[in-house]
């Protein structure tokens, strides 16, 4: 295709993607006008719903709770995979299939299942532990949280030679710590990154889990105003679907800065 | 005592048997190249040397130190990899510096460094760049300037050319010869291409199965090969199966035909022995009547293959098959079919007796 040539969307394409689209922004659409209607008169268009909610002292309370779960969460998990996915991919690449295989198993086990099971193997632990939010959720959570963070950065580490920057590095002098923090981790920052995203997703959304352990997480408020106000709910539900968009435009964006550098590299050489 | 010393070393990878026994010495300042094919164990030897493996038995002694059981990154060795190995997130500056700074060097020294080094290996224009902007010969050479960064006891190259085009190769090759000339550093170099390694090293050590089979300058591996493994890696060989018929006056009998070879002088009558001839050392001249003087094998000329200034023929003949190379310019009066004499030097034939190559086996009957 040349330079000056426009690239045209064919007529049945255009109509599936309208098709798509209207699938997906018409129930937007139509939370958002709910949403803008007055709670005592139910006429649109009035922000009422919205201030109720950012008023609502719980409202912040629950969306710090959870971004707070969600940093912890994300943290954890880091902490735990990324050293154990760099080894595996060093040392142990035969591992390679069974942490895959489990990796999987959050998706197969029920959150309901999942959330009983952690209860009752969990109930020995100290309160500080068990019965706060930043202790048994988290655990919970970086469960959960597996199977993403874990296929993100198998997929990182497998875009770079592991072996030979680790090799290089050493070679230089460099110790085990500085290779995992100076060169390694900056290769596989955007695999990093795309875990921690869906990550902070997946927890300022789940409800299952919080709500059967009795702890008031976003997604439990959010459940809360359902039941009793209408119209601030649809607001709120627009504002939690903003967040989960905000981490998802900025997994967007770390992944296209990645393709154009593996573009220009494949240009170099 | 050399300054490195790889003594007897050996290493098993579960049934594959990588290293059996190599023992090498290098000197202050000597670059040496690992030559073998693939899976011969030069790459293994040259882990070993700088400590991503460890041997399961043998010692490793640079500068009088055992290095054996010494992790990597206490070695200073530096390293060229045959990947491109450059830290991605770093630009071409930075990656010369990376070892400097675990060292703790000032900023001021390491800026000094790196622009010298960049300036040697002729990429003072190329600093800022990210590996991803930099082609595969400037990636190695900023290899070359960060691995020399640190001021290494020695440099090892693990094949650092193989992924370039044979063009920057040959231009590589010799920039990496003349650097370490400048710097005597002591060298090992890792390759698989013959031509790499004879062209740069002061000596070069043939490995097959995990052993040396010949360590020797690059003459002496291409022109008195040790063993007829190193005869038929280095270079091409004509390989000629006979009986010494007189060891006293060096003749042998090689299929019926009598031939006088100076290295077969004091074997013993009987004794079967491989002829080694190089093409090169064949005088190739038009058959008249076939029985043309002595010392000659005739044949057929069955091909001709191009080769610049040489053109490479195959002879077929009733006692061997042979390859000569006579100059491009003689080779119309050779002509594909025609019945040609080639005479076999008696002193540019080397020997070996049959029963003195464990490794190689049976030697090949075609002539090659």
């Amino acid at each position: 295709m040349t330079a000056g040539t426009k690239r045209r969307i064919a007529p049945s394409a255009a109509i599936w993607l309208l098709l798509g689209a209207a699938y997906f922004l018409i129930p937007l659409i139509a939370t958002l006008l709910f949403s803008l209607r007055g709670e005592l008169t139910g006429k649109c268009c009035t922000l009422d719903s919205y201030g109720t909610i950012l008023e609502d002292p719980q409202f912040v309370k629950a969306l710090r709770q959870s971004f707070v779960l969600s940093l912890e969460t994300i943290a954890l998990t880091l902490v735990i995979l990324v050293p154990t996915v760099y080894w595996v991919h060093l040392k142990l690449p035969r591992l390679r299939p069974v942490i895959s295989f489990l990796a999987l198993i959050p998706f197969v086990v029920p959150p309901i299942v999942l959330v009983v099971g952690l209860l009752d193997v969990l109930r020995p632990t100290p309160d500080w532990f068990y019965a706060k939010p930043y202790g048994f959720l988290v655990a919970a959570y970086v469960i959960l949280a597996f199977p993403y963070v874990y296929f993100s950065l198998d997929a990182g580490f497998r875009a770079i030679d592991v072996h030979t920057l680790t090799e290089a590095s050493q070679s230089l002098g460099a110790t085990w710590r500085t290779t995992l923090f100076r060169v390694i981790l900056p290769n596989i920052r955007a695999a990093a990154l795309a875990g921690s995203f869906l990550t902070l997703a997946i927890v300022m959304g789940e409800f299952t889990i919080a709500s059967l352990a009795a702890f008031d997480t976003f997604p439990v408020y959010i459940q809360y105003i359902n039941q009793t106000k209408a119209y601030p709910a649809a607001a709120v539900s627009l504002m939690s679907f903003g967040i989960t968009w905000a981490a998802m435009l900025a997994l967007l964006f770390v992944g296209r800065g990645r393709t154009a550098r593996t573009a220009q590299i494949a240009g170099t050489r | 005592m050399a300054y490195v010393e790889l003594q007897d070393l050996h290493r098993v990878f579960g049934d594959v048997v990588a290293l059996d026994g190599i023992s090498l010495s290098l000197e202050r300042g000597e670059f040496v190249s690992l030559l073998g094919p693939s899976g011969c164990g030069k790459t293994t030897a040259l882990r070993l040397v700088a400590g991503f493996d460890r041997p399961d038995r043998g010692r490793i002694v640079v500068d009088g130190k055992d290095m054996t059981r010494v992790p990597p990154n206490r070695r200073d060795m530096g390293m060229v990899f045959q990947a491109y190995s450059l830290f991605p997130n770093m630009t071409a500056e930075r990656n010369v510096q990376f070892g400097l700074r675990v060292r703790g060097v000032t900023r001021e020294e390491r800026a000094r460094k790196v622009a010298e080094l960049l300036e040697l290996v002729g990429l003072g224009q190329a600093a800022t760049r990210y590996p991803h902007q930099l082609s595969g010969g400037m990636q190695q050479r900023v290899a070359l300037a960060r691995a020399l960064a640190i001021e290494p006891r020695m440099l090892l190259l693990d094949e650092p050319l193989s992924a370039l085009d044979a063009k920057v190769r040959v231009q590589l090759r010799e920039e990496i010869r003349r650097i370490q000339s400048r710097l005597g550093i002591t060298t090992i170099y890792v390759t698989h291409d013959q031509e790499e390694a004879l062209s740069v090293s002061d000596r070069v050590a043939v490995l097959s199965h995990g052993r040396i089979e010949q360590i020797g300058t690059p003459s002496e591996i291409y022109g008195s090969p040790a063993t007829p493994f190193v005869a038929e890696f280095i270079g091409t060989m004509n390989r000629l199966e006979a009986t010494v018929l007189d060891g006293g006056r060096g003749e042998i009998d090689h299929g019926g035909v009598r031939l006088t070879v100076d290295a077969a002088r004091g074997r013993q009558t009987g004794e079967r022995v491989l002829v080694l001839v190089r093409p090169e050392s064949l005088e190739l001249s038009v058959s008249a009547n076939g029985a043309e003087g002595e010392n000659i094998l005739v044949g057929e000329v069955l091909t001709h293959t191009f080769l610049g200034p040489v053109t490479r023929l195959k002879l077929i003949g009733p006692s061997a098959d042979l390859i000569a190379d006579v100059p491009t310019s003689r080779v119309d009066s050779l002509p594909v079919g025609r019945r040609v004499v080639a005479h076999v030097p008696s002193s540019g034939a080397r020997l070996l007796s049959l029963t003195e190559d464990p490794v190689s086996g049976e030697p090949d009957r075609d002539g090659r």
